[in-house]
């Protein structure tokens, strides 16, 4: 079960492209941005998947298990999630300001708007 | 080496980071003052290691003194010192010129956060130059890109805001693929250290993952660097931006994802993915081929004058790709010779828009209308400006054209065609700069124009002075040849680094 046996990766793959289908082909900001973090969470994933070994504990100095997962991805991850945050406050703060400007937050109408 | 100099790749990263926080503490009256300082400093900084760099060869630094490649490591070599010379001067000459022209944009009580912002933009873009490290590279990447969003976002235009979202989507994603394609290499390497991973890559079995590794690497950062055809954020995030945070960002922002492209392309995947060059090749040079046109195109159509000079950047940044795709020495010697050039053009024009808005009654093609008589000296020195970024010899974008038609000129017969394309790329951008100066020279000025408003003494000095640098390094290219032709060498890895 070769396929089945890495789904994890499947939920990466599957999870990455309902986010970016959201980025792509929705109207509303701000389901863009849910999609945007849909989109990082899913690579989030990626990397404590791969830092996940079977069996293996918290890497502890003296602990007695032989077999450690490793902790760099997590570290990683956490760096990136803080990033991920401020993008999304950022972008919702954008929306803010846009909804205050433009009094909508749909892109087509915003559109039509600067047009006039 | 004297202590203080050993810490020079890091402290050009520290001061202007450590100076945003301060910025938001100090008395709002010395904001910019601080900001200039800071960004001032860097300068020096970055000045100091492209001398050592000249001198000596590339530096390394290890954070903490932790041994790479557990620990990590800064580097700067001459790509990444040229790129912190562009970077740091651009920031200087824009805040030190820029006070007049931001105070007009930024309203008073939110002007400290707009130079902590500036800072850390800086800081993210120096801090991308001298990293060695691919998770420190996303990192700074991402808090460039945050606080540059702030940076467009800043002025009084509303439609900044949808522009600085598009851009902040498109800038997430690109960057989000490049944590993918990070994360692919880190599975097949476990490491993040780029010369380590250089080393390691050639030992992996399976090469498939890090081919899709290149691939999300590529893509993400060529949206980040704007590269056609995914530079649709670009211009409109250009034309509304602060015309001083416009000068600012122009001249670097994109350069430094260029930067990270061709470091990972070159450094880590040329000598270990067989077929890279030719792969490499063939999927940039077309889009910079059409970006060089389409870009150039679109700007002889376009009436906004800062809208014209962004679709200009699309199609200079196909030059720098043109270059990069002939694979050759001289080739991306002239890229990274470009680079510099294009921000020396782009940033002086951009800072004489900067001048001319308030004098102008808009940014569009007849509110030039008279310039050349209203302010006669800003002008000349845009004028000076768009030469060099046309390529007219005696300026410096004439001689990376030069290279980089040298360059072409090995391939033989399809090199001619590369010729071709620009030549006609420069006609082109014959026919949008002159647009402007028909306009300035013998257009009429329009019925509500300001009455003659002086241009700032400190902004016409800094315009002046990118002015006369694009003349200066037209005469005398020898110290920007020097650090791109020796980038060039070790990107291709003909010396060892």
């Amino acid at each position: 079960m070769q396929v089945l046996g890495i789904y994890y990766y499947w939920v990466f793959a599957i999870l990455l492209m309902i986010g970016f289908y959201a980025v792509i082909a929705k109207l509303n900001l701000v389901k863009k941005l849910i999609g945007l973090t849909l989109f990082q969470a899913a690579v989030f994933l990626l990397y404590i998947a791969m830092g996940k070994v079977e069996g293996g504990t918290a890497p502890i100095y003296g602990a007695s298990a032989a077999v450690f997962s490793s902790p760099l991805p997590q570290v990683l991850i956490l760096t990136a999630i803080v990033v991920g945050i401020s993008t999304t406050a950022l972008g919702l703060g954008i929306v803010v300001r846009i909804k205050e400007e433009y009094g909508s937050i749909q892109e087509d109408e915003i559109q039509e708007i600067d047009r006039r | 080496m004297s202590p203080l100099a050993a810490q020079m790749p890091a402290l050009q990263v520290v001061v202007p980071m450590l100076m945003a926080p301060f910025v938001l503490l100090l008395p709002k009256g010395l904001s910019w003052a601080a900001a200039a300082a800071a960004s001032l400093l860097a300068f020096g900084i970055a000045a100091q290691l492209a001398a050592t760099v000249i001198d000596s060869g590339p530096v390394a630094y290890q954070m903490g003194s932790w041994p790479a490649p557990y620990g990590i490591e800064l580097g700067v070599d001459a790509l990444g010192a040229l790129l912190l010379v562009v970077v740091t001067g651009a920031s200087s000459l824009a805040l030190v010129g820029g006070r007049a022209s931001l105070a007009a944009a930024v309203t008073e009580e939110r002007e400290h956060y707009f130079y902590a912002a500036w800072l850390l933009a800086l800081a993210g873009l120096a801090g991308i130059a001298v990293s060695a490290d691919a998770f420190n590279i996303f990192v700074f990447m991402e808090i460039s890109s945050l606080a540059s969003y702030v940076l467009v976002a800043g002025g009084p235009d509303r439609r900044a805001l949808p522009a600085v979202f598009k851009y902040l989507m498109m800038g997430t994603v690109g960057a989000t693929f490049y944590l993918i394609g990070i994360g692919l290499i880190y599975m097949a390497t476990g490491t993040l250290n780029l010369a380590d991973m250089d080393l390691r890559i050639a030992g992996v079995a399976d090469k498939e993952p890090i081919l899709a590794a290149a691939g999300f690497i590529t893509v993400g950062l060529a949206l980040k660097a704007a590269i056609f055809p995914l530079h649709v954020w670009l211009p409109n995030a250009y034309t509304y931006a602060p015309h001083i945070a416009t000068a600012f960002l122009a001249a670097c922002a994109t350069k430094v994802s260029l930067y990270v492209l061709l470091r990972f392309d070159f450094f880590v995947f040329q000598q270990n993915l067989s077929g890279h060059a030719l792969q490499f090749s063939a999927y940039l040079m077309p889009l910079a081929i059409l970006g060089i046109l389409v870009g150039s195109g679109v700007a002889m159509f376009e009436r906004n004058v800062k809208r014209l000079l962004a679709f200009s950047s699309v199609a200079q940044i196909g030059y720098i790709m043109l270059g990069a795709s002939l694979v050759s020495i001289g080739g991306l010697t002239a890229a990274t010779l470009h680079m510099f050039n294009h921000a020396l053009a782009k940033g002086g024009l951009f800072l004489a828009i900067a001048a001319l808005a308030p004098v102008a009654a808009g940014l569009r093609l007849k509110d030039m209308g008279g310039m050349a008589r209203r302010a006669p000296w800003t002008f000349a020195a845009f004028v000076v400006a768009g030469l060099s970024l046309i390529g007219v010899p005696g300026t410096a974008g004439f001689v990376s054209k030069w290279y980089l038609i040298s360059a072409a000129m090995e391939l033989g017969a399809p090199g001619i065609a590369l010729i071709g394309v620009m030549v006609l790329g420069s006609l082109m951008a014959v026919v949008y700069v002159w647009r402007i100066v028909e306009s300035a020279c013998f257009g009429k000025p329009p019925e509500n124009a300001a009455q003659a408003a002086a241009v700032p003494r400190p902004l016409g000095a800094a315009i002046w002075a990118a002015a006369l640098a694009n003349v200066y390094f037209g005469i005398a290219p020898g110290l920007p040849l020097r650090l791109s032709s020796s980038a060039a060498a070790s990107l291709l890895g003909h010396v060892p680094t």
